[in-house]
């Protein structure tokens, strides 16, 4: 049944995108591309495109954006409630670990000891979507977009020096397309 | 009874509004809920706002959302917390549901489609920006195993399709044993 492959999905989301906003992005590549097809890497961009210039955790517009392709409005229902349900039970119980205990050293430690591997799958999910904007497929092959190399590398750097709003890299890399297309 | 409907109807349009206008996700959310919450609203006090941004930042899932959770539960038990939850969380809803009912008929469009396809290479480099930013602060202090650990993942998960979810206990029990450890050594 979709709605239980919804919720079973975005609930292994919730539970395991740790590390808050960009952690989300290799679990959702996983669940919603690999496992089971709901996306392809071109809707995920386009998702990810658009979480940059709306409100809200990524994950909470992934949920929604992929249960409304999937399933309509119940879909999105369903699988943004599974993506905060295994969250809100642990944050429930830490806060009360933390009260009793006067700390979380074990977890937070634990979560430093993640950080390099999470790191890592954002990374992979980065690729990815390099390969996608140069290539217009996650295979790394095909005739490569120019225009989309020196916006990548203009965005990049633009990025690393201002260090500016991403909604900005959005909307200018957007005008920079439109412009580039109708010349 | 009444006054404490009033402040459930607080809470849920407080998070609402906070919700529906940050950009950007739980880094600049928790700031502007300690503006609201231990500031204007004066519910919480600076330093249980810290413990709060701490335990909602070592929680799975949105920072977001689970700092809502927890203001929510401080100020107003479950009430409190399945009503901040739906504040945080009806925005993004509302919102992408309308762009996803629209994406099909406005992905076809010529222009649309130039504007996503350049956006795309700007979202590739607003994540590569991220993941620079994240590794430079694993690998400025110069210790051996994170990076290992970092490089051995993004080959096994890049490369050879190793499971995210499996690579992610795996991890995790790797920052529990060295945790362990440092505890025995007195650390």
């Amino acid at each position: 049944m979709i709605y239980l492959s919804l919720l079973w999905s975005f609930m292994q989301i919730g539970l395991f995108s740790i590390g808050g906003g960009y952690a989300a992005l290799p679990l959702i590549q996983h669940q919603a591309i690999d496992v089971n097809g709901w996306l392809t890497m071109q809707s995920f961009s386009d998702i990810m495109t658009i979480s940059q210039m709306t409100p809200g955790p990524i994950a909470i517009n992934a949920a929604t954006f992929v249960g409304i392709q999937v399933a309509g409005i119940p879909g999105a229902l369903v699988a943004t409630f599974g993506c905060i349900l295994p969250s809100s039970l642990i944050v429930t119980a830490l806060a009360w670990v933390y009260y009793r205990f006067k700390g979380l050293d074990a977890v937070q430690s634990v979560i430093s000891g993640l950080r390099p591997a999470v790191v890592a799958m954002i990374a992979t999910a980065a690729l990815s979507l390099i390969s996608l904007a140069f290539f217009g497929s996650e295979s790394y092959s095909g005739s490569v977009n120019t225009a989309n190399v020196i916006l990548f590398c203009l965005a990049f750097a633009v990025l690393r020096i201002w260090h500016p709003s991403p909604m900005i890299v959005m909307a200018g890399t957007g005008i920079a397309g439109l412009i580039w297309g109708i010349i | 009874m009444e006054k404490k409907r009033k402040s459930l109807l607080t809470l849920f349009l407080t998070t609402l509004e906070i919700s529906a206008f940050t950009f950007g996700g739980g880094y600049v959310i928790i700031p502007l809920m300690r503006r609201t919450f231990v500031g204007k609203l004066g519910w919480i006090d600076e330093g249980e706002m810290l413990d709060l941004t701490a335990i909602a930042q070592s929680a799975p899932g949105p920072i977001a959302v689970n700092a809502a959770i927890l203001i929510g539960y401080r100020t107003g038990g479950i009430a409190g917390a399945a009503v901040s939850a739906l504040g945080a969380v009806l925005p993004p809803l509302v919102i992408i549901s309308i762009i996803s009912a629209f994406y099909q008929a406005f992905r076809s469009n010529r222009y649309v489609s130039l504007a996503m396809t350049a956006m795309s290479a700007g979202v590739a480099a607003v994540v590569v920006d991220v993941v620079i930013a994240m590794a430079w602060d694993i690998l400025k202090r110069k210790k051996l195993l994170p990076a290992v650990m970092m490089a051995v993942v993004f080959v096994l998960v890049g490369f050879l399709d190793v499971s995210v979810i499996a690579m992610m206990i795996a991890a995790a029990g790797a920052g529990y044993l060295s945790y362990i450890h440092g505890k025995r050594r007195g650390i």
